[in-house]
């Protein structure tokens, strides 16, 4: 078992650090080629003025009209891709690993901000898998890779949780947890995670479109 | 679970169009493989791939469409739910779909969205959903499948360069009609034509000649009094209208595009001003253009709205007397979301009317008419369904009856085609006009 953590939490974290950072990589840059290809369109109005205008108004909660029409929403999904982004980095126990392993250590989190803003995590996955089955009109564009792709982002929260607070099982809830954050890593580039990476360029280019073409608001 | 695309066949649309269903009798398997994969490899790349692999299939977008709102939220209508039901199916299956698919999707696309643009304003990720049901409508042109009405507008537009079949003579025919119409009121007017150099090409589109030829009168009423410097030329060219932009039929619309502009370089004129029509507007200024790779069209382009403004706002035009009674005002997309226009067209309906009353949602945000992208052309056999597809736009403008508008002002053909069905299927009792009608009523003329 002690061979299996070594092993999952060694060459695995760089593996999945590469594949992470690497797809990243690899996707814009393939995309971008693509796009200089086939829609040298995007490269002409392409607006950073107004791409930014967009984005800003987007990534502010209730910058948009959309966000306020849907108050729960916006709520529900601002803490949880805040908390998403926020909790991996700032969590003590991940620092940890940093420190042993290169010696850079950071801000942390306490430990009981850590619990709470898991447990808001895992919350905010209920609602949105409660929602898809829910909800028609979303129940409608869901396909198991959806529940999939929940269920990956969902997972390293729970097994965090569990394994933090030693329940049982806890010492193989620890090497899953290794795992599922690793797959979640490797996951970002290479399905709809992947909404990460081209948010800013959907974005942007709409933004550009409306702004400096059609002299209009887009949110 | 995993929701099959369409649940089952009762929801196929039963509406007979001959220009369909002889197109559909005409394919194979084979070919509908090959017309799509060429179309996805040949003309579409990174837009494509990214807004169908950053879709997160969350349906924030479904509420930004009328069909949707208008169908008690079924989500076959949402934006997302459209495209599921065509670009999804078709890259899944890798165009390996039969011909009954083909009929479906040709459904979707030319009858149930309207390139609007609205849903690319409440879609996260700004993912153009009218961009996508676009490639739908390219692909079904390519397999000759296209409803019979908007292939015939098409057609007339490849035989005459006009939406209408209009012939040369009948066109400058109607100009000279309606000019000696004109004369008895204002005796010194004119309609110039082929006046090389002369300031403003005045452009329209053929339905004005065909029946809405008091729209040719009003305009050179309003020119000829804020003496303005304008032409409309003799030739093929003088139609800015666009049905092939939406029936997929590129190729075309360059054509038509090439022609407006050549005609306006031919005249020497230094801007094209174009009556009140939306597409148009688009097709000139912000998509045939790019057709002919004009990153913005070679002359400017100026819409009817902005005109007015213009004329109002130096005094070129004045009021005798504000319209009275309470109007509100139809935003059309084209120009609010195509182009900024609504703050304008606001001053002009405020410089011109007693009273405005708001309808909600406004500006870029209102609601389509339901008419546009091509969706009235499609023709009779369609119009119940694109009168259901808007019952809420008759509750937008019940709203705005309800706190005292009698009149809908609607700047655009299509809205004003769409809003007067709308009208009168739902029982609103409200009067419609354009812009040029209320400013032709009230302002000041010679004697
Ligand atoms: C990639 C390699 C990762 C490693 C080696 C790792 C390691 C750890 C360790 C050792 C703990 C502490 C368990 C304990 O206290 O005994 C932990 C907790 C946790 N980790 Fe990770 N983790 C990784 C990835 C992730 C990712 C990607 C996320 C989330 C996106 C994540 C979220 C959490 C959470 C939420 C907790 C528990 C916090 C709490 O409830 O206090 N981890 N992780
Ligand atoms: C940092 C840039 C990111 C932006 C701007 C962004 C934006 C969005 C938006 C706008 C949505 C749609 C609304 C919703 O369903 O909540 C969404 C959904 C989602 N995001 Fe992100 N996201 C980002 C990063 C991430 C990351 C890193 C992950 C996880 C690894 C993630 C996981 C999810 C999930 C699972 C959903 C779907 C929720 C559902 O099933 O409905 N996002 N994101
Ligand atoms: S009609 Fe308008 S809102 Fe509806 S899907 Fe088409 S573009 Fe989007
Ligand atoms: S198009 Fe946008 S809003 Fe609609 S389901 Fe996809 S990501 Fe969500
Ligand atoms: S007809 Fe009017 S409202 Fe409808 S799409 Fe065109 S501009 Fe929009």
């Amino acid at each position: 078992m002690h061979d299996i953590y070594n092993f999952v939490s060694g060459p695995l974290v760089w593996v999945s650090f590469i594949i992470f950072f690497g797809g990243i990589l690899y996707r814009l840059i393939s995309m971008a080629v693509l796009a200089k290809k086939k829609d040298v369109i995007v490269y002409e109005y392409m607006s950073l003025q107004y791409g930014l205008r967009s984005i800003l108004h987007w990534i502010i909660p209730f910058g948009t009209v959309k966000w306020q029409k849907n108050p729960i929403f916006t709520i529900v999904t601002f803490t949880f891709h805040i908390c998403l982004i926020f909790i991996p980095i700032f969590l003590f126990a991940h620092i940890i690993l940093w420190k042993e392993s290169w010696d850079i250590s950071w801000w942390y989190i306490s430990d009981i901000a850590a619990d709470v803003l898991t447990i808001v995590v895992i919350a905010s996955c209920i609602f949105f898998l409660v929602r898809r089955i829910v909800l028609p009109d979303v129940k409608y564009l869901t396909s198991i890779s959806d529940y999939v792709i929940l269920g990956i982002v969902a997972a390293p929260f729970i097994t965090g949780f569990w394994t933090y607070h030693q329940w049982p099982g806890f010492r193989i809830m620890g090497i899953i947890h290794i795992l599922s954050g690793e797959i979640m890593l490797a996951a970002i580039p290479f399905t709809r995670l992947s909404h990460m990476i081209f948010f800013p360029f959907t974005r942007g280019y709409m933004g550009s479109e409306f702004g400096a073409v059609r002299h209009a608001k887009d949110w | 679970m995993a929701e099959p695309a369409i649940k089952n066949s009762e929801q196929i649309d039963k509406i007979v169009d001959e220009g369909i269903d002889t197109g559909i009798a005409r394919l194979t398997p084979e070919k509908i493989e090959q017309v799509i994969n060429k179309v996805l490899k040949t003309e579409t790349g990174a837009r494509l791939k990214t807004y169908v692999e950053t879709c997160v299939h969350c349906g924030l977008c479904s509420e930004a469409c009328h069909y949707y709102l208008s169908h008690d939220n079924d989500p076959k209508f949402s934006p997302a739910g459209k495209v599921k039901q065509t670009i999804w199916e078709i890259l899944k299956k890798k165009g390996k779909v039969d011909p009954e698919f083909i009929r479906r999707i040709s459904r979707i696309a030319s009858t149930e969205c309207n390139l609007c643009r609205r849903c690319a304003m409440y879609c996260p990720f700004g993912i153009d959903v009218a961009y996508l049901i676009t490639i739908v409508r390219r692909i079904c042109h390519m397999l000759g499948v296209t409803p019979l009405y908007q292939q015939d507008t098409a057609h007339s537009h490849s035989a005459n360069l006009n939406q209408m079949w209009v012939k040369e003579d009948e066109y400058i025919d109607t100009l000279q009609w309606q000019e000696e119409e004109a004369q008895d009121e204002i005796p010194y007017l004119r309609i110039p034509v082929e006046k090389e150099g002369a300031e403003i090409f005045y452009s329209v589109i053929a339905p004005e000649l065909k029946f809405r030829a008091q729209l040719i009168y009003q305009a050179a009423v309003i020119l000829n009094v804020a003496g303005v410097d304008f032409t409309m030329p003799a030739t093929p060219g003088w139609d800015n209208s666009d049905l092939c932009m939406f029936t997929g039929d590129n190729e075309m619309m360059g054509r038509l595009k090439k022609a407006h502009f050549e005609t306006a370089m031919r005249l020497k004129v230094k801007r094209i001003v174009m009556g009140e029509c939306g597409h148009a507007f688009r097709s000139v200024y912000d998509v045939g253009n790019r057709w002919l790779a004009w990153k913005m069209p070679p002359i400017p382009v100026i819409h009817a709205v902005e005109f007015y403004y213009e004329l109002i706002k130096e005094g070129k035009i004045k009021i005798a007397k504000k319209y009275e009674g309470a109007v509100t005002f139809q935003d059309p997309c084209n120009i609010s979301r195509g182009r900024g226009l609504h703050e304008m067209a606001r001053y002009v309906v405020n410089a011109t009317c007693e009273e405005f009353i708001e309808m909600h949602p406004n500006r870029e945000h209102n609601y389509c008419c339901c008419a546009g992208g091509g969706v009235i052309n499609a023709g009779p056999p369609y119009k119940m369904k694109r009168i259901k597809g808007n019952r809420i736009k008759a509750e937008q403008l019940f709203a705005a009856k309800a706190r005292g508008a009698k009149v809908v002002i609607a700047p655009c053909h299509n809205c004003h085609g769409g809003i007067e069905d709308i009208i009168h299927h739902y029982g609103l009792d409200m009067e419609l006009y354009f812009l040029g009608d209320i400013i032709y009523k009230i302002m000041e003329k010679p004697v």
